[in-house]
């Protein structure tokens, strides 16, 4: 897929006053002199505050690790995870489509965001407040098929669920992350049924994050 | 030095295990296919071509630029290591390498300004399957704007990264990369930037397939067709090895050559691209001014007009910027006849420049290569000397100092600024100038805008101690390709000499510089090739060749003696420049003992046999320094300004030229705003 | 199947009290400092002698790996902890992530003070973001506890644990594009020599490994490594994570012994094969890099390194898919090829023009769209890519269709038969 910055862009960015503390702390990870290892943080996070990385933001984090600028871009045009656009205001489900989800039914949820958020990936639905996206492994297998949502897996999904997935966020429900049978996380489901969850852990610990 | 056996194919050499498997093939005769590899940078071992077996290795075909012999292991019972250049293994890894280029190559060879001299169409005839079992959609690439200089056509691009690699490395403009991954990267600058550099051009050469193609060349001429001729390009004191090709009597295109010890191969775009302003702007007949405007004569009436105008006396020559040695070698011979004196118009100095000691130095280009320490001393090599520039910079990344006095911009290194005048330049050998230590591997580089100073003299006179102490190198970095040929030929610098002269001179014989300026009561001969400043002001113009047009010799400046030879006829009545003076001499009652370049040459050398060994530096033994004093002037260099792109007349005429500094003036406005 | 006790994970799913006191109460950071005591050259023969194999895919003998750091201290040393898990169908080191951190973090220290390292970093996926967040919980617990920081477990040594995290490229998964993406750069694999022992992240010797490689190290130390070298074959030692995922009842993640047979792992934790073992029509056994087995093969497998190298596929990551005969057996493995040609880092001319040709050839045959000769032409193009490349990237995009035309040639070409048929109906009406 090419990978081009937006035609649209903002005027500018600035990271806000917690990111900018947050930015500056990540530099004390790296020698001195090597602050550009912190590039696909700091973009990660510029995409957290703005939703996307725009060539302000760019910009912004190559004058920020005293980078060239095309260095930036290549970063960012590189790794899949940056979006060069914007994308749904409330969700951008980020759809595996690997074998191992495929074998388990990911195509019926692709089928899903064409029908009910825009026929093309990576475009906006109607109201600007969905678009999806198949992506490549994200590395939860053992719960497939599963979508990432921002920083939360829903897993162990089917048509049904999925539909019922992108209700909620409709109406602003939103749903708890993890599997949708019930699993607590990558157990084999018979010994889910034996577990307690008032034992001491309710949730898997992806989920406890969620949580806050 | 550590040297390794090693077996190439069935011969066992000894080799530097520094080496990598690809120079040492190379060194052992053996031609190893390659698209990204590039000896001067950096590698990058991602084309695959050169892929070899090494036997006992991994059961793989090994990338040969990237592996050094010190890392293959020696046979089970001791065997030099044996690698394999035309196995199999390597053929069928070709083979395979190649279909992979071609597949999303397109096949435009018949419309591609590469057609001809291109590695892959080379390749693909040598190493290649013969056939395409491609049935798939072939992909295209977008193009993007390069500025006036290169075109791309990036549907072409095989992602050798040999450009991001130059311009990063070498050029030092951090523009291009690959954006994007997989078969979808693209080769862009950022945002589709021009380049913002004076070696740009180098990446056309340095492009193994069609995707960056010279602009100004576009669909002009076959390779095939061009009649290719190797001299010196003179658009700066460095005397670059230049190759120039022309089809019919015009030139379509300059190309650098290779030569270590001068250009490495890179020149600059000066260099490279000013030929259409040989082809305009031309004198192609003698003019003589009549009530203030020009009229075209002959050559004999011109000739009759200039000696009788010099047969009076007090005549001063006046060498230009772009003058041969021998044209420089005749006027000099002529002007001792007629007892007038001959001064340098594109140098002005107080300090007196008493031979090579003072002028030239002792350093040459390829000391910067082992300096630890490097000194610009009121130059702006980015500018004045482009590709010495690219030198310094290689220097820098292997982790020299640079130190600078004087003119302030981006060279595309870090500097440390010791200062704008020659007292912060005394203050820092104060602190230094006891540290021994400090000072080994270090060179001078003293630029015009040092030696224009008004205490020059004794500032030259602390660098050339400090490099006596200590057994140091210093080198002036002359701008201009005559100034070294001039000097040595005794044509006076010296500011004050020259106005002095002046007083007295009624003829001004001006053999093509465009910077003099002259009262109105001087007559003005003008011997050139264009009509620029200098032709405007002259009574009488003798029209001759430009650099490409004739036979000459060019001193660099590190006075090193070089060929330029003649690449097309200079046009209409032009002649070559010494036959000119040389019958002028003839109608001044001077006849030389020679007739032709040859008898010229040999007269020369026989007298100047400094310059008498093409491509060589002759020592000269250094003058010891006389007296020292402290520096204590506090007035800023003098600035050397001088419109990068627009330096001389050629220049000047030629379109592209004027493309690019206008280029470089809306660049300058966008960075000060 | 594996007892209880000789698990090293016992906490995998998070069920357990997972705050400090309860990874302390089931031995984690219990005795470090005296193991640190032993000594490095101790620790690394340790580890040798236990047989331990590298998690992450290659099955380098780790210990053998940590012996190659030089000894020499001119320049800081680094641990790189690989948790860049992308190899489609392996999801164990998650769970090592989010629910048995410490055991990682325990690993870092003592591998790092073993190889004189200065500091580890942890890159993870970016995909991982709670993961990651849990880590950095667990980093915050270890510093407040002492365990590492400037006298990691009061030992005098300095030894840093920092977590970092790319956005989105399989590529880093390779060590060295790895160490580049860590440098702030594209994540395209350097070519080797040097290795990273000699010149790693920031041209510093640095030894990178898997997660779970590093995870089992406190365990192995703390019971000998003769207790996990009783565990298993010769030479395939030790307990794994698996994870099984497609065609079973209950795909999981699960501790077992290595060399477990298929069929016990299948049966035994997933619920079987859906529709039974006998409606297996083949396994990928190690991850999507490896070529795929049929169920003839899958019958007697046993799952380790050297048994499954031996059928011509691999035990990689232990990331087995399973496929029933229910399978579109092209399609699958067409999505691993799009895959390939998606994570292509677009750096060394066979992968990046080859993938997307094999990707293309795979698209056609998956409908029968296709001649018989071009199986054979895509067979040699996945030769030319493999072996050619800079990365094993090239030779992963190769195998799984290798394995496949290897053995289910029939099948695709019944399908082009299928499809040419077809299309000469439609002509003919």
């Amino acid at each position: 897929m090419l990978r081009r910055l937006s035609v649209n862009q903002p005027k500018e960015f600035s990271f806000s006053k917690t990111n900018l503390k947050w930015a500056k702390a990540q530099l004390k990870k790296y020698p001195k002199g090597r602050q550009a290892s912190a590039v696909i943080p700091l973009l990660w996070k510029a995409q957290e505050q703005e939703g996307w990385v725009s060539k302000p933001a760019i910009e912004f984090v190559a004058n920020f690790l005293d980078m060239p600028e095309i260095r930036v871009l290549e970063v960012a045009t590189f790794y899949f995870m940056f979006h060069l656009k914007p994308t749904g205001s409330k969700a951008h489900f980020q759809v595996c489509g690997t074998t191992p989800c495929m074998l388990r039914g990911s195509e019926s949820l692709i089928d899903v965001c064409k029908a009910r958020i825009n026929g093309k990936q990576n475009s906006l639905s109607a109201d600007g407040s969905m678009s999806w996206e198949e992506v490549e492994c994200l590395g939860g297998c053992a719960n497939a098929p599963l979508v990432q949502i921002g920083s939360d897996y829903f897993e162990d999904l089917d048509k049904e669920s999925f539909e019922k997935l992108i209700s909620d966020i409709e109406i602003d429900e939103p749903p708890i992350p993890g599997s949708r049978i019930g699993r607590f996380s990558s157990e084999p489901l018979n010994m889910t049924k034996k577990y307690s969850r008032k034992k001491s852990s309710r949730e898997n610990a992806s989920i406890e994050r969620y949580r806050g | 030095m550590l040297t390794k056996k090693v077996k190439i194919n069935e011969t066992v050499h000894d080799f530097d295990e520094n080496l990598t498997i690809i120079q040492a093939c190379e060194l052992s005769g053996i031609q190893i296919p390659r698209f990204c590899y590039h000896e001067r940078l950096s590698i990058a071992g991602n084309c695959r071509m050169c892929l070899v077996e090494v036997v006992g290795g991994p059961p793989k075909p090994t990338a040969s630029c990237a592996m050094q012999l010190k890392d293959l292991r020696p046979g089970p019972n001791g065997e030099p290591p044996q690698v394999l250049t035309n196995s199999e293994m390597v053929e069928n890894a070709r083979k395979g390498v190649m279909e992979f280029l071609l597949i999303n190559h397109p096949l435009d060879c018949p419309i591609c300004d590469q057609g001809g001299e291109c590695d892959l169409q080379d390749q693909a005839m040598s190493f290649g399957l013969g056939e395409s079992r491609y049935t798939e959609d072939k992909r295209t690439v977008e193009d993007y704007d390069l500025g006036p200089l290169v075109a791309t056509h990036m549907t072409r691009c095989i992602s050798c990264t040999r450009c991001v690699r130059f311009t990063t490395e070498v050029a030092g403009i951090d523009q291009m990369g690959q954006t994007g991954r997989g078969e979808d990267s693209e080769i862009v600058t950022y945002l589709s930037h021009t380049l913002d550099s004076e070696l740009q051009g180098n990446i056309i050469d340095l492009c193994p397939v069609g995707a960056l193609t010279s602009k100004p060349y576009a669909f002009t001429a076959r390779p095939w067709e061009l009649q290719k001729t190797d001299t010196i390009d003179v658009m700066d004191g460095i005397g670059c090895n230049i190759r120039v090709d022309s089809k019919g009597n015009r030139v379509m295109r300059i190309t650098p050559r290779e030569n270590h010890l001068v250009n490495e191969e890179w020149i600059s775009d000066k260099s490279r691209f000013v030929w259409d302003g040989v082809r305009v702007q031309r004198l192609d007949t003698p003019l003589k001014k009549v009530e203030g405007n020009f009229m075209p004569t002959s050559w004999e009436d011109a000739l009759s007009i200039a000696s009788k105008r010099m047969e009076n006396g007090n005549t001063t020559f006046v060498a230009g910027d772009l003058v041969n040695v021998e044209a420089l070698y005749t006027a000099s011979k002529l002007s001792e006849h007629l007892g007038s004196a001959k001064i340098l118009g594109d140098l002005d100095t107080t300090c007196p420049l008493k031979g090579r000691s003072f002028y030239v130095g002792n350093g040459k280009i390829e000391d910067l290569d082992h300096s630890k320490n490097i000194f610009l001393l009121g130059t702006n090599p980015r500018k004045e000397a482009s590709v010495v520039n690219a030198r310094i910079r290689k220097a820098w990344i292997n982790g020299a100092d640079v130190y600078r006095l004087g003119i302030q911009e981006n060279l595309t290194y870090d500097v440390k600024e010791l200062g704008v005048s020659l007292f912060d330049l005394q203050i820092f050998f104060d602190k230094m100038g006891s540290k021994k230590s400090f000072w080994t591997n270090t060179i001078f580089l003293v630029g015009y805008s040092f030696l224009s100073s008004k205490v020059a003299g004794t500032a030259l006179n602390t660098i050339r101690a400090y490099v006596e102490r200590f057994d140091l190198k210093f080198l002036v970095l002359h701008q201009n390709a005559s100034a070294v040929g001039s000097l040595d030929l005794g044509f006076e610098a010296n500011v004050k000499v020259k106005q002095e002269l002046f007083k007295e001179t009624k003829t001004i014989y001006n053999l093509g510089c465009d910077t003099l300026e002259v009262d109105q009561g001087n007559f003005v001969i003008y011997q050139g090739s264009h009509g620029d400043r200098g032709a405007g002001s002259a009574d009488l113009i003798l029209p001759s060749a430009c650099y490409l047009e004739e036979d000459g010799i060019f001193v660099n400046t590190e006075g090193r003696m070089q060929y330029a030879r003649k690449a097309i006829q200079p046009p209409g009545e032009a002649k070559e420049n010494w036959k000119i003076l040389r019958a002028l001499a003839e109608k001044l009652g001077y006849v030389p003992n020679w007739l032709d370049l040859n008898g010229l040459r040999n007269a020369l050398f026989d007298e100047l046999p400094l310059i008498s060994k093409p491509g060589e530096i002759i020592e000269v033994p250094w003058k010891a320094v006389e007296k020292q004093k402290k520096l204590s002037s506090k007035i800023p260099l003098p600035g050397y300004v001088k419109n990068y792109y627009l330096s001389n007349s050629i220049c000047r005429a030629s379109k592209t030229m004027g493309s690019l500094a206008r280029a470089r003036n809306s660049l300058n406005l966008k960075k000060a705003s | 199947m594996l007892k209880e006790k000789d698990k090293i994970f016992p906490n995998i799913y998070g069920f357990q009290d997972r705050s400090l006191k309860g990874v302390m109460s089931r031995g984690g950071w219990v005795d470090t400092k005296a193991i640190i005591a032993r000594g490095p050259d101790n620790i690394i023969k340790t580890i040798q002698e236990s047989g331990l194999r590298g998690r992450g895919g290659a099955g380098f003998p780790t210990g053998l790996k940590w012996s190659f750091m030089p000894k020499s201290a001119d320049k800081p040393k680094y641990l790189v902890i690989n948790a860049d898990e992308s190899e489609p169908g392996t999801c164990k080191d998650r769970e090592i992530l989010r629910h048995e951190p410490h055991s990682l973090l325990e690993g870092c220290l003592l591998a790092g003070i073993a190889m004189g390292c200065s500091a580890a970093y942890i890159y993870i996926r970016g995909e991982y973001v709670r993961e990651r967040e849990q880590l950095e919980v667990a980093i915050a617990e270890a510093y407040g506890k002492g365990f590492i920081g400037k006298n990691a477990c009061k030992t005098g040594i300095a030894f840093d644990v920092y977590s970092h995290h790319g956005a989105g490229a399989y590529i880093c998964g390779e060590e060295t594009a790895l160490l580049e993406s860590l440098e702030g750069k594209k994540g395209m694999p350097r070519m080797k020599p040097p290795f990273p022992a000699g010149s790693g992240l920031y041209g510093c010797p640095t030894t990178v490994n898997n997660v779970e490689s590093i995870a089992v190290v406190p365990t192995i130390l703390k019971r000998g490594s003769s207790w996990f070298s009783g565990l298993g074959r010769k030479n395939n030692h030790g307990t794994k994570l698996f994870t099984v995922s497609g065609h079973v009842n209950n795909p999981c993640v699960v501790e077992e012994e290595m060399s477990i047979s298929l069929r016990d792992l299948i049966d035994k934790h997933c619920g079987g094969v859906t529709g039974g073992w006998d409606n297996l029509k083949a396994v990928i056994p190690g991850g999507a890099s490896v070529p795929l087995i049929p169920k003839s093969v899958c019958d007697d497998a046993i799952m380790d390194f050297d048994w499954l190298k031996e059928q011509r596929s691999g035990l990689g990551t232990a990331a087995v898919i399973v496929m029933d005969q229910s399978t579109d057996i092209i399609k699958a493995i067409w999505r691993l090829s799009k895959f390939y040609k998606h994570e292509s880092c677009g750096q060394c001319t066979p992968c990046r023009e080859g993938t997307g040709w094999m990707m293309r050839i795979m698209e056609r045959l998956v409908k029968g769209h296709a001649t018989v000769d071009e199986i054979d032409m895509l067979i040699e193009i996945t030769k030319q890519v493999e072996g050619h490349t800079i990365c094993a990237l090239g030779d992963a995009a190769a195998w799984p269709i290798q394995g496949l035309i290897r053995h289910f040639r029939g099948e695709v070409e019944d399908r082009i038969m299928t499809y040419s048929s077809k299309k000469a109906i439609q002509a003919a009406e």
